[in-house]
C-alpha cells in the first residue's frame, strides 16, 4: 500500500480482472445452484415437486408446512433422528478433542520412552481405508453386544489420529517449553501444568479439531449403516436414507414423501452452514497445518 | 548423591506421566484400530462354509480374489475414477486458490466461503441433491430432454460415473482449495517484492514462486484425494436406490463389493481379504506418492 502513490496497483493491490472474476462467477453457480435447487424445491408440496420446473417455485410456497410435516411424520421421528445426530456428534466430538489434546500434547512436549513410534503408528493410521476396519470392528463389536446400541457409534468415533496430528503440530507451535519448564520449577505437576497453562493456550486449536471431529460425525452415513439396526437410533444421515428408500420402494402405490426427504434434507445442512459461516477462521488454521506437512 | 536420585525420579515419573497422557487415546485407538486390523487378518483365513461353519482355508481367500471378476471389475472402475477425477479436481482447486490468492477477483472472500460449504454437507444429502437436481424424473434433464427432444440420462450406465465425479468434485473442491490458498499464504512478502523489482511478470511469480510452494500440500491433497476416492461407497450406494437402470452392480465398487459380501451374503473371511488387499493397494499408491513428492521436493532445493 506504501507503494501505491508511485503506482496505482502493485502486487498489494492488482487491478482487478473481469475475466478472472468471470471463471470465479461460473464456479460459484455450480457451488451455490444445489442449494439453490434444494430450497426452491423445500418450498413445494409433493404433487408440485412431481410437476413443475425445478428451479422455479411451485403454486404455492408450503415450506413451513412441509416443516410441520417433518417433525410430525411418523410421530416425529425426525426429531429423535436430529437429537441421536447432536448427541453422537457432540459428545463424540468433545471425547475425542480432548483425548487428542491429550496425547497431542504429550507427543509434542513431554519426555517419555516409544514416543517416536506412537507417533509413526498414528500417523500412519491416518491412511488405512475405513472398510478395513468396519467389517471387524462389526465383528467384534458384535461379539460383545454393543451393535446396534449407541456405543457402536460413539466408540470409532471417539479416536481421531487426525485430531492427535493437528494437536500434536498446533501444541509444538502454541506452548512455549520454557514456560512449562518455570511452571515445572514452581513445584507444578504434569497434569496442573497442562490444565492450568497449556490447555488455555491451546483453546483456539481446540476449536480447530473440535470442528474437524464434528464434521465426520455428523455426515457420518457408513459406520451407523453397519452398525445400526433399530431406526430410533438413526442419526439424520440415515434417517434421510430410510425416507427415501420409502420412496422408491414405494412405486406407484405406496405415499411419495420426496417433499419431506428435501425439507429434511434442508434442516440437516442448515446447523452446519451456520456454523461454517460463524467459525471460519478455525478451518483455515486447521487446513493450514494439512497444508505445511507431508 | 542425594540430589542425583530426586533429579532422576522426577525424571522417571516424567516418563510415565508421558504414557499416562496417551493412555485414554491409546487404549481406545487399540480397541478400534489395532485389534480390528490383526482380526481381519485373522479371519480372512476362514471361509463360512455350509456344512462344519468357519473352516481355516489359509490363503485360499487371497487365491480366490485374484481370479475374482467382480473385484476387479470394482477396482479397475475406481481407479479409472480417480485417474480423472483427483487430476481435475486439483486443478480446479489450485487453480481458484492462485485466484484468490492474486487479489484479481471481485469477491474474494464470497467465494472462499462459498466454496468451502459443500464440505459440511453430508453424502446423503449431496447425493438426493444432484441426483433430483440432474434426474430425468423430477429434474433438468427432464426439461432439456422434452425441450430439445433428445433422451439424455446422467444417470445411465454409461454416465453415471462422470455424475458421481461431479458430486464428489462439489464436495471436496474447495476443501482443497482452502489448503492450497493457506500455503501460498505462508509464502513470504519479501519474495514477492523482490521478484517485482526483478521485473517477474505475474505469470513467471506463478511458474516460479506459486507453484513451487504448492508442491508439499499438493502431495498432501492427492493422497487423501486417493485414499478417499478408493473408498468410493456413500454416493453410488445412495444413487442406486433413487434411479432405476444406473449401472451401479453390488459390485460397482470394492467397497460396495466388500460390504454386500460380508453383511449381505454373510462371506466375512472373503470380504475381509478383499479389504485388506484394497487397504494394501491403497496404502502403497499413497506411498509412491509421498516419496516421488519427497524426490521432486529435494531435486529442487538441490537445484535451487
Amino acid at each position: 500500500m506504501k507503494r501505491s502513490e508511485k503506482k496505482l496497483y502493485t502486487i498489494d493491490n492488482p487491478k482487478k480482472s473481469n475475466l478472472l472474476t468471470f471463471f470465479a462467477f461460473l464456479f460459484c453457480i455450480y457451488t451455490l445452484l444445489p442449494y439453490v435447487w434444494l430450497f426452491i424445491n423445500a418450498t413445494k408440496t409433493q404433487k408440485d415437486f412431481a410437476s413443475t420446473f425445478g428451479l422455479s417455485f411451485g403454486s404455492e410456497f408450503a415450506l413451513f408446512d412441509n416443516i410441520r410435516q417433518v417433525f410430525t411424520y411418523h410421530d416425529g421421528i425426525f426429531v429423535r433422528w436430529l437429537g441421536n445426530s447432536l448427541l453422537y456428534t457432540v459428545i463424540s466430538a468433545f471425547v475425542s478433542t480432548l483425548l487428542a489434546a491429550l496425547a497431542g500434547y504429550a507427543l509434542a512436549k513431554l519426555k517419555f520412552s516409544g514416543k517416536r513410534l506412537v507417533l509413526l503408528i498414528i500417523l500412519g493410521s491416518i491412511s488405512v481405508p475405513g472398510i478395513a476396519l468396519a467389517i471387524p470392528q462389526f465383528l467384534l463389536f458384535s461379539k460383545m453386544g454393543i451393535t446396534n446400541t449407541v456405543w457402536s457409534v460413539f466408540i470409532p468415533s471417539f479416536v481421531s489420529p487426525f485430531g492427535v496430528y493437528l494437536m500434536w503440530i498446533f501444541s509444538g507451535q502454541a506452548v512455549p517449553t520454557g514456560l512449562l519448564e518455570a511452571a515445572e520449577i514452581d513445584g507444578s505437576g504434569p497434569w496442573r501444568t497442562f490444565f492450568k497453562i497449556s490447555l488455555p493456550l491451546l483453546s483456539p486449536a481446540l476449536v480447530t479439531v473440535f470442528l474437524f471431529a464434528f464434521v465426520p460425525v455428523w455426515n457420518n452415513f457408513f459406520l451407523p449403516l453397519i452398525m445400526l439396526k433399530n431406526s430410533d437410533l438413526y442419526p439424520l444421515t440415515l434417517g434421510l436414507y430410510q425416507w427415501n428408500l420409502a420412496n422408491s420402494s414405494a412405486g406407484g402405490n405406496g405415499e411419495m414423501i420426496q417433499n419431506l426427504v428435501l425439507t429434511g434434507a434442508l434442516l440437516t445442512i442448515l446447523p452446519l452452514i451456520i456454523a461454517f459461516l460463524c467459525l471460519q477462521k478455525y478451518w483455515q488454521s486447521g487446513l493450514s497445518l494439512g497444508a505445511e506437512k507431508g | 548423591m542425594e540430589k542425583q536420585t530426586v533429579k532422576k525420579s522426577r525424571h522417571h515419573r516424567r516418563k510415565q506421566t508421558g504414557w499416562m497422557f496417551i493412555a485414554p487415546f491409546g487404549i481406545l485407538f487399540i480397541f478400534v484400530f489395532i485389534i480390528p486390523i490383526i482380526y481381519s487378518i485373522y479371519i480372512s483365513l476362514f471361509q463360512n462354509k455350509l456344512v462344519g461353519g468357519q473352516v481355516f482355508v489359509g490363503l485360499a481367500n487371497y487365491k480366490k480374489l485374484l481370479t475374482d471378476g467382480d473385484f476387479w471389475d470394482g477396482v479397475k472402475r475406481v481407479m479409472l475414477y480417480t485417474i480423472i477425477q483427483v487430476p481435475v479436481m486439483l486443478i480446479i482447486s489450485q487453480a481458484l486458490a492462485l485466484g484468490l490468492d492474486s487479489l484479481r477477483l471481485h469477491g474474494t472472500k464470497f467465494i472462499r466461503i462459498v466454496a468451502f460449504l459443500p464440505y459440511g454437507v453430508p453424502a446423503i444429502v449431496s447425493t438426493l441433491m444432484w441426483g433430483f437436481m440432474l434426474g430425468t424424473k423430477y429434474g433438468l434433464f427432464k426439461n432439456i430432454n422434452s425441450f430439445f427432444g433428445t433422451d439424455l440420462n446422467p444417470f445411465s450406465p454409461r454416465w453415471t460415473l462422470v455424475s458421481i465425479a461431479i458430486m464428489a468434485t462439489w464436495t471436496y473442491v474447495g476443501y482443497n482449495m482452502l489448503i492450497f490458498y493457506s500455503s501460498l499464504k505462508t509464502i513470504p512478502s519479501d519474495l514477492y517484492e523482490s521478484a517485482e523489482m526483478d521485473g517477474a511478470s505475474r505469470w513467471a511469480i506463478v511458474r516460479y514462486i506459486k507453484l513451487p510452494a504448492l508442491k508439499g500440500s499438493l502431495v498432501v491433497t492427492i493422497i487423501f484425494s486417493i485414499i478417499g476416492s478408493f473408498q468410493l461407497f456413500n454416493e453410488p450406494t445412495i444413487l442406486s436406490k433413487m434411479v432405476g437402470n444406473s449401472g451401479i452392480t453390488n459390485y460397482y465398487t470394492p467397497n460396495i463389493y466388500v460390504y454386500n459380501l460380508a453383511f449381505t451374503g454373510s462371506q466375512q473371511g472373503y470380504a475381509a481379504a478383499l479389504a485388506i488387499v484394497m487397504a494394501i493397494i491403497t496404502i502403497a499408491i499413497a506411498y509412491v506418492v509421498q516419496i516421488k513428492g519427497l524426490k521432486d521436493t529435494m531435486k529442487q532445493s538441490e537445484e535451487g
